[in-house]
């Protein structure tokens, strides 16, 4: 018998736009009850958020709300300044990485970091992205060469620099030079990549191609991306976090973060009524 | 998210978005005395004030553009987020409601030309109470959302279903004309017509209704209704 009321059923087209937010994988990177002082002054108050493996995950929030405090705890950077501490967990893949046991070097291989303003070594774009590697690994001329490359493909950039490996990374334009810098995190094969602003010293079409690659990267790496432009956190993120004075205010998918945040905060700050 | 939201930092977007409100009120009211006006005539058997009516039309029309115009201005320029997204949507929505609110309000207009053509009709009368019923809904559709009060939008979509029993009652009375003198078959009809077109305009304030809501819930609508518009039922 022919089922007449298939016809009116849901086409896939719809089914999948309903679902495309659905699902959340495990944490990958995880903060529990997460306090940070700069001297006597605290940073971040009492965080606990979940970031999804493979995901783009936003922080957004206005200026000293504690978002590029919280990215710097995730690569322990802040460990070589004397009067910054961080009392809490901050959990990879389940293991306490402000552990003091926790070794360095390993963070470091796993975690990647891009800030604001590119920051090419003034050497070769070659050696950008060799140096690294060979502090962490020993490999043959070819095989390094290979890694090179595959990294700068990666970071959609192959096809501009190829050419000219041998050059000095500083001639490249500013949009190049922080792809360039992607490509650098990695090249040492990280779980986690953090971008700290990558965007806000570009232009827009550099912006693009950033924002393309994130898309691109998310396949293989859990995202964090902090960002003063929200309409960049709505564009590329799968989840958003809004932060102010140190505090989570609201933690969810991006979507409903721009559409129907929960938090009256979250609301003023995203709609520009913040005051 | 219930409660009204604070002024935004750049004071030129508030004052773009009250300009919004304030169209979306002047277009309702105007489609909502249209329908009034349409009444008038019908009840007066004037056929110059339906002519009026009909050629107003074209000021909603451009009213909607306008709105139109506004929204698409306002979402390339302020880039608008949560609620004043929702806010923006729903303008574009409702001002489509009320153009054709004002559509129906002319076709009562036309009609009511065609009946005055022919001898009058007794039952006229009782579409009065039905079209006050219509312009009510609609006017507090359109307060509710001036007030963006979702409590008012959600009587208002209830209530509805009383402007249904109306018409379901009207149209049982005009088919039971129509069979005892089949000669008013043509004015009836075209009465059951102007039912009709009432009854929709009830259901484009349900509509401006179901919009306030989602503006200031943030959800749609979407209770089970009461029904009673039961003309289509055997």
């Amino acid at each position: 018998m022919t089922d007449h009321t298939a016809m009116l059923n849901v086409p896939p087209v719809f089914a999948q736009a309903a679902s495309a937010v659905a699902v959340v994988p495990p944490p990958k990177l995880a903060v529990r009850n997460l306090n940070f002082l700069y001297g006597d002054v605290q940073a971040l108050k009492n965080i606990s958020l979940e970031i999804p493996e493979k995901r783009v995950t936003a922080i957004i929030g206005p200026s000293g709300c504690g978002k590029s405090t919280l990215l710097r705890v995730f690569n322990r950077i802040y460990a070589i300044y004397p009067n910054q501490r961080a009392i809490g967990e901050a959990l990879l893949d389940g293991e306490n990485i402000l552990d003091t046991g926790y070794p360095l070097h390993k963070l470091r291989s796993k975690i990647g970091m891009v800030f604001q303003k590119p920051v090419p070594f003034p050497m070769t774009i070659f050696e950008n992205i060799a140096w690294g590697i060979r502090h962490h690994e020993k490999l043959s001329k070819s095989e390094m060469e290979a890694r090179v490359e595959q990294a700068l493909r990666r970071a959609a950039l192959w096809d501009e620099v190829k050419g000219k490996l041998k050059r000095s990374a500083l001639g490249l334009s500013g949009g190049q030079q922080q792809r360039l810098c992607i490509a650098r995190s990695i090249a040492l094969k990280p779980d986690v990549l953090l971008l700290d602003e990558p965007t806000s010293a570009l232009d827009p079409i550099a912006t693009g191609r950033i924002e393309q690659l994130i898309e691109e990267l998310k396949h293989d790496y859990t995202i964090v991306i902090v960002t003063h432009n929200m309409q960049q956190a709505a564009r590329v993120s799968d989840r958003t976090a809004f932060m102010y004075m140190g505090e989570l205010v609201e933690f969810d998918e991006t979507e409903k973060i721009f559409t129907k945040p929960a938090m009256q905060q979250t609301e003023d700050y995203i709609s520009g009524r913040f005051g | 998210m219930s409660t009204m939201p604070h002024d935004h930092l750049v004071k030129s977007y508030d004052e773009e978005m009250s300009r919004l409100t304030g169209e979306i009120a002047a277009m309702g009211e105007l489609a909502a005395k249209q329908l009034e006006a349409a009444m008038d005539a019908l009840g007066k058997r004037d056929s110059k004030a339906a002519q009026r009516v009909a050629d107003n039309d074209d000021a909603i029309d451009s009213q909607e553009r306008q709105i139109s115009n506004d929204v698409l201005r306002l979402l390339a320029l302020r880039q608008p987020m949560a609620r004043d997204l929702r806010e923006i949507l729903a303008a574009l929505r409702i001002a489509s409601d009320i153009e054709r609110i004002g559509d129906y309000a002319t076709n009562v207009a036309r009609r009511s030309m065609t009946l005055n053509l022919s001898a009058p009709v007794p039952l006229v009368g009782s579409l009065g109470p039905m079209a006050r019923m219509a312009c009510r809904l609609v006017r507090e559709a359109l307060r509710a959302y001036a007030a963006q009060d979702a409590a008012l939008a959600h009587a208002v979509w209830e209530r509805d279903a009383d402007l249904d029993a109306l018409y379901t009652t009207l149209f049982r009375e005009l088919l039971t004309y129509m069979m005892e003198d089949p000669r008013s078959i043509t004015a009836c009809t075209h009465l059951l017509f102007i039912a009709k077109n009432i009854e929709r305009i009830g259901d484009h304030a349900t509509n401006i209704a179901e919009n306030v809501w989602f503006v200031v819930r943030g959800e749609t609508l979407n209770e089970p209704r009461t029904r009673r518009d039961e003309t289509s039922e055997p």
